[in-house]
């Protein structure tokens, strides 16, 4: 048992409203002399529907978060609970993570991290073979989701052959394609121009209120920023709750 | 979503190119298990389309194909006294090596125990057997005559009237056919100046002896030809054969012969066993060392080749999993490849190494057995080659697709 208490947490965030729950985790990496506190305490509480930003400067542990709330990075003590579900007590798992991981988690990277040798049509629709959807299903609402988020025309192309923007809201249709309870995107608009970035972080504002999944994305955009229903900023390792602009 | 055939896809010339790698390394282990079975099959094919039971060859000699043998050709005659025997014919082997079109020309000349063995054994892809005791040849097709050609050979020419096919001997020559008088003639030619010389040194000799002082109409044969002079013995064969009676045992024809002071004798099986044991032992472990050494050196090259086959999708490998993919579906990825990747070898080495292998200077045999085990071996080291990439595939964090 972790050295919080659930009662401490208790009924903050029902299971048929929150997505995302994480209750004071902390991420320390080497040990001794070496030691390094990456993240320390950092709790945090997304809703369904809800789009919540993530800032801070590079090396504020924002990646380490994510990693950690992505069930990749296990943190070193605290809990994170995914639609109410306890998932990671400290770094000891309660359920098999990469499964768990395939069925309500969806990721969007910096860069769009498409599988290079499937067309883009594959890359959604390979989530959900993996997930044990039939091909054929899986093949349609594959395209129904490019065509939901406007690449359908691009569908049979390889990700080379797609622009940065199109590679993207690809990488955003893999990621909805189990229909997951979370999405978590790191720095999704770094690669993009300013039009192109804003079009992305609309983008995962109609998803979150449309498909009713709970969206963490970390940014450095503050230009998009009145996307965002709330805001965290990481510095040191320390997070906060902060105020919209 | 087969994701090997779709990675292969987007790399295919590459991977053609790599399969066609691997193919010619394994149809050059296919070749050496060829080459092998046919230094096997030209060793003993002598002894096996002959059909003798019995060789009888020079007391303790190991046989004509082993060493040099060297038995009287009277012995045929004395072999058919022995209670048991229906036939026994001469033997004579040896090998030439003349000139031809400014080029070495290396022949085998197998002597048929002229009437009684005409050839009609051999198996002919034109023209037909012996039909004369002088002049005439076969030919097998890898000395390159022509039906009708002919031959000068010492002091005689020869007419090739039959051509046939994989008659080889061991060291790989082609065998010529002759009769057996014709065969000794060859083996025995000398100049006409040193048949003069040797006269007239057998004149000189017998000068000497002071029976030819007392006798000296004696010296009037000397200097006459080997074959008028009854004293000089007609020259010898390489050995006799035996065929034994049907319903006979031929242990006890061979426990007869071998009571004789001046030869040994040998069964079928002995003789091809001397052959396998004897001449071809040291190639045959030769070449199954190299073999092997070429097996494990496929193995490490496609090894490799798999190894970084999946350090070029490593990226991949870990977004794989950082969307939940199994280990069972990256593992069954890099098997797939590995599979693909030797099936498609081996079916390159079989179907160019059957157009290619009748091209070597020496018989390549693909033999059943030799197939099937080496498809076996290629289906292992396969296996045993992934097994780095999914190694190094399985170490991998899906936090490097976060890289």
């Amino acid at each position: 048992m972790s050295p919080l208490s659930e009662t401490t947490f208790a009924n903050v965030c029902e299971q048929d409203v929150c997505a995302i729950e994480t209750r004071a985790i902390t991420k320390i990496y080497g040990s001794g002399n070496t030691e390094v506190i990456a993240m320390r305490d950092a709790s945090m509480q997304v809703k369904r529907s809800e789009v919540v930003a993530l800032l801070g400067p590079s090396g504020s542990g924002k990646s380490t978060f994510l990693t950690a709330v992505g069930l990749i990075n296990p943190p070193t003590s605290g809990q994170v609970l995914i639609g109410g579900e306890l998932v990671l007590d400290g770094s000891v798992a309660q359920t098999n993570l990469r499964t768990f991981r395939r069925n309500h988690i969806g990721f969007v990277f910096q860069k769009s991290n498409l599988i290079p040798f499937l067309t883009a049509v594959e890359n959604v629709q390979i989530a959900m073979e993996l997930a044990g959807e039939p091909r054929s299903a899986a093949r349609h609402r594959a395209l129904e989701l490019m065509d939901y988020l406007g690449v359908a025309d691009r569908a049979s192309n390889l990700p080379s052959a797609l622009s940065g923007g199109q590679q993207q809201r690809v990488a955003v249709a893999r990621s909805l394609a189990n229909r997951p309870s979370v999405i978590l995107a790191d720095e999704p608009t770094a690669a993009l121009d300013g039009a192109r970035g804003r079009q992305v972080m609309d983008l995962f504002a109609k998803v979150a209120h449309e498909q009713g999944a709970g969206v963490i994305v970390v940014t450095h955009d503050h230009r998009s920023l009145d996307v965002f229903d709330t805001i965290y900023k990481m510095e040191d390792g320390l997070m906060h709750r902060a105020e919209k602009p | 979503m087969n994701l090997a055939t779709k990675d292969i896809g987007q790399s295919l010339g590459r991977f053609v190119l790599t399969t066609l790698g691997v193919g010619m390394l394994l149809m050059v282990v296919m070749a050496m298990g060829g080459i092998y079975r046919g230094i096997i099959e030209d060793a003993t094919l002598l002894v096996n389309v002959i059909g003798a039971d019995l060789w009888v060859v020079q007391r303790d000699t190991r046989g004509p194909f082993a060493e040099l043998s060297r038995v009287p050709p009277n012995l045929v005659h004395r072999a058919l006294t022995v209670p048991g025997v229906q036939a026994s014919r001469e033997f004579v082997f040896h090998t030439v090596q003349r000139e031809r079109a400014g080029k070495p020309f290396r022949m085998a000349v197998l002597g048929l125990s002229w009437p009684n063995d005409k050839g009609d054994w051999i198996p002919l892809m034109a023209g037909r057997p012996l039909r004369q005791n002088h002049f005439e040849m076969i030919a097998d097709a890898t000395l390159e005559f022509d039906l009708g050609e002919k031959i000068k050979l010492g002091k005689e020419t020869y007419t090739v009237v039959g051509l046939t096919y994989n008659m080889l001997a061991s060291g790989g020559d082609g065998i010529g056919f002759f009769t057996t008088a014709d065969a000794q003639a060859i083996q025995f030619d000398v100049p006409g100046e040193a048949v003069r010389l040797e006269r007239s040194s057998r004149a000189a000799r017998g000068t000497r002896f002071e029976l030819a002082a007392k006798q000296p109409s004696l010296l009037e044969f000397a200097n006459k030809p080997a074959a008028e002079l009854p004293q000089i013995a007609r020259p010898q064969v390489s050995a006799v054969m035996i065929s034994v009676l049907p319903g006979t045992n031929v242990q006890t024809v061979a426990e007869i012969i071998s009571g004789w002071g001046d030869v040994s004798v040998f069964t079928r099986e002995g003789q091809r066993e001397l052959l396998l044991k004897g001449t071809v032992e040291k190639v045959r472990r030769q070449i199954g060392l190299f073999r092997m050494l070429l097996v494990v050196i496929a193995a490490v090259i496609m090894g490799l080749i798999l190894y970084t086959m999946t350090l070029d999708k490593i990226h991949s490998i870990a977004l794989l999993k950082l969307i939940g993919a199994p280990n069972s579906t990256i593992l069954g990825m890099i098997l797939q490849q590995a599979l693909m990747l030797g099936a498609l070898g081996y079916g390159i080495a079989f179907l160019v190494g059957r157009k290619l292998f009748p091209l070597f200077p020496k018989r390549v045999i693909l033999a059943d057995d030799d197939l099937l085990l080496l498809a076996a071996i290629v289906l292992a080291i396969s296996i045993l080659s992934s097994l780095m990439g999914i190694w190094k595939a399985m170490k991998v964090s899906p936090n490097e697709a976060l890289a």
